[in-house]
C-alpha cells in the first residue's frame, strides 16, 4: 500500500471510529460553550466588560477544550495495541501520525467553528470581528492539535498523564493564544489583522512540517 | 561519524565513560570553585561597592548584577539542554542524557532567581511587585518549560526512556522559545503597560558594566560546578550495580 | 563609605538585600542538595555491599 493510501486510510479509520461514538464527539463543544458561559457569571454581566474580554475568553476556552480532547488522540490506540501496529508498519510513522492529528482536528477542532457565532453573541463581540474569529479558529485550532500531539505522544505511556500533559503543552500554546486573540481583538476595534493571520498561517505551515517528527519519536519512546 | 576527526571522537568516548567522567569531575570541581569564588568576589565588590549610584534609580539598580546574569543563564542553560538532547537522541550518549537532566533544576533555579529579583527590582521602579512586562512574562513561561522538563523526567519510571522523552521536549521547547519571546514582545507593545524602559540599559557606564560581566562569567562557572555535582549524583543513581561504582565504594571504605 | 550606609543601600536595602539573599539561597541549595543526596546514596550502597559480602 503506498504511503498516500495509508495516510487516507488512517484518517478514514479514525473518523469512522469517532463517528461510532457520536456522543463523545459533542463533549469538547459542550465544554467550550460551558466555559465561556461561566465568565459572565463570574465577572458580572456588564456588556462593556464582556465585549472587551470576549476575544480572550473565547480563545482561552477554545484552548482548554482542545487540551481536554487531546488525550483521546493516541490513548485508545495505545491501549488496544494498534499504535504498536502502526510502529511496525513499513510506512514512515510521521506521515501516519500526521493523518491521526488531522483526523483528530476534524473531529474536535473543526466543530468549534459551529458554536463560535453563538459565543460571540453571548459575549457581545461586534459583528465585524466574526469573520476574523472564524479565520483564527480555522488557522489556530489545527495548531493546537499539532502542538498538543507532541505532548500526548510524550505522556501516553503514563497512567496519570493528564495534568502533566497540560503542564507540557500550555506554555507552548502561548504564541497561538497571543496572536489568535490579538487578531480578534483588533478586528473588534476595526483594525487590520493581516499580520496576525499571516503569522498564524506561517506557524501552521511550519508546524505541519515539523511536528510529526518529534511526535513520531516520542511515540516510539512511549511504546517501548 | 566519519566527519569527526578520530582523536576528537576518541576523546569524547573516553570522557563520556562514566567512571572517567566521575573522576574528572572530582578533579575539576575544586579549581572551578576557586575561579567562581574569585569572580564572584570581584563582581560583588565592583557591583555593590565600587560602581557609582545610578542617578535615576538610586541604589536599587544594583539588583541588575544578579537579575540580568540570572536571566542570561536561564536561557543559556535551556539552549544547552536542547543541544545535549540532540546529542543524546542522535548518538545515544548516556552522558549527554545525564548532563541534560542535571542541568534542568539549575536552569529552573536561575529562572526563579530572575523572576524574584525582577519583581524585587520592579517594586521600587513600578510601584508593584509584578507587571506583565515582556521580559518577566517570557521568563515566567520559561519557568513553566523547565517545570515541564523536570516533571516529565520524574513521571517516567524507566530512566533511559525518560531521558529520551526529555530530550525531545527540550528540542521542541528550544524551537518555541524564540516564537514565544517575540509573541510576548508583540503582545506587550500592543497592551502597553507601565513603562519598561527603566529596566533596559541603554548606555551603561564601564564601572557598572565590568561587574555585570564578571557576575555573568561567575554564574557560568557556578553552573559548571552545580551541573557536575548533579551529574555525579545522577551517574551513581543510574549505575548502582556497575563495576566502577563497586570499586569506588571499596576505595572509600 | 561606612558599613551602615553600605547596608542602607540608599534606602533600597529592603529590595536589594532580599534579592541577593534569594539568589544565594537558590545557588547554595542547587549545590548542597545533590552533594548530600550523593553522600546518602554512597552510604546506602556501602551498607548494601557489606551485607552482600558478609553473606
Amino acid at each position: 500500500m503506498p504511503i498516500i493510501q495509508a495516510f487516507w486510510a488512517i484518517i478514514r479509520r479514525d473518523l469512522l471510529l469517532a463517528f461510532r461514538r457520536r456522543a463523545e464527539m459533542a463533549n469538547p463543544l459542550f465544554f467550550f460553550v460551558l466555559v465561556v458561559a461561566l465568565f459572565p457569571l463570574a465577572v458580572g454581566a456588564q456588556p462593556n466588560l464582556l465585549r472587551a474580554m470576549a476575544p480572550g475568553v473565547i480563545w482561552v476556552s477554545a484552548l482548554l477544550a482542545a487540551l481536554l480532547s487531546l488525550d483521546g488522540l493516541f490513548r485508545s490506540d495505545f491501549e488496544d495495541g494498534s499504535l504498536e501496529q502502526m510502529l511496525l508498519s513499513p510506512h514512515a510513522l510521521s506521515i501516519l501520525v500526521l493523518g491521526k492529528i488531522i483526523a483528530h482536528w476534524l473531529v474536535t477542532g473543526l466543530p468549534l467553528l459551529l458554536v463560535a457565532p453563538l459565543l460571540a453573541v453571548f459575549l457581545g463581540l461586534p459583528e465585524q470581528a466574526m469573520g476574523t474569529l472564524w479565520l483564527t479558529l480555522i488557522l489556530a485550532t489545527p495548531l493546537l492539535s499539532l502542538i498538543g500531539a507532541i505532548g500526548v505522544a510524550l505522556t501516553v505511556g503514563l497512567r496519570r498523564g493528564g495534568m502533566l500533559l497540560s503542564l507540557l503543552v500550555l506554555p507552548l500554546y502561548v504564541p497561538v493564544l497571543i496572536f489568535a486573540s490579538g487578531a480578534v481583538d483588533r478586528a473588534a476595534s476595526g483594525l487590520p489583522v493581516n499580520a496576525q493571520l499571516n503569522i498564524l498561517l506561517a506557524m501552521l505551515l511550519s508546524a505541519l512540517v515539523l511536528v510529526p517528527l518529534p511526535t513520531a519519536a516520542a511515540l516510539k519512546m512511549s511504546v517501548n | 561519524m566519519s566527519w569527526i576527526p578520530a582523536p576528537v571522537s576518541r576523546f569524547f568516548h573516553r570522557t563520556s565513560s562514566p567512571p572517567y567522567f566521575y573522576a574528572l569531575a572530582d578533579r575539576f570541581i575544586p579549581w572551578l570553585t576557586v575561579i567562581f569564588l574569585v569572580l564572584l568576589g570581584a563582581g560583588l565588590y565592583g557591583g555593590l561597592y565600587l560602581a557609582p549610584t545610578d542617578y535615576q534609580q538610586g541604589d536599587s539598580y544594583r539588583i541588575i548584577y544578579i537579575h540580568v546574569p540570572a536571566a542570561w543563564m536561564s536561557l543559556f542553560i535551556y539552549v544547552l539542554m536542547a543541544v545535549m538532547g540532540g546529542i543524546a537522541l542522535i548518538w545515544r550518549m548516556k552522558l549527554a542524557e545525564v548532563m541534560l537532566i542535571s542541568s534542568a533544576p539549575i536552569g529552573a533555579g536561575f529562572t526563579f532567581v530572575a523572576l524574584v529579583t525582577g519583581s524585587l527590582w520592579g517594586k521600587p521602579m513600578w510601584g508593584t511587585w509584578w507587571v506583565w512586562d515582556a521580559r518577566l512574562t517570557s521568563e515566567l513561561i520559561l519557568l513553566f518549560l523547565y517545570m515541564g522538563v523536570i516533571s516529565l523526567y520524574g513521571a517516567i519510571e524507566e530512566k533511559r526512556a525518560a531521558a529520551r522523552a526529555v530530550s525531545i521536549l527540550a528540542l521542541v521547547g528550544v524551537v518555541n522559545i524564540p516564537i514565544i519571546h517575540y509573541s510576548v514582545q508583540w503582545w506587550n507593545t500592543l497592551h502597553q503597560g507601565p513603562t519598561v524602559s527603566k529596566m533596559d540599559k541603554p548606555s551603561i557606564h564601564v564601572s557598572m558594566l565590568v561587574p555585570l560581566l564578571l557576575m555573568a562569567v561567575a554564574f557560568k562557572f557556578y553552573y559548571l560546578i552545580a551541573v557536575l555535582q548533579a551529574a555525579k549524583l545522577e551517574l551513581l543513581k543510574r549505575e548502582t550495580s556497575s563495576q566502577w561504582v563497586k570499586a569506588l565504594l571499596e576505595k572509600q571504605a | 563609605m561606612s558599613w551602615e550606609s553600605f547596608l542602607y543601600m540608599g534606602g533600597y536595602a529592603i529590595y536589594v538585600w532580599p534579592a541577593y539573599g534569594v539568589t544565594a539561597l537558590v545557588l547554595v541549595v542547587n549545590i548542597v542538595l545533590p552533594v548530600l543526596q550523593r553522600k546518602q546514596l554512597l552510604r546506602e550502597l556501602t551498607i548494601k555491599q557489606k551485607r552482600s559480602q558478609a553473606r
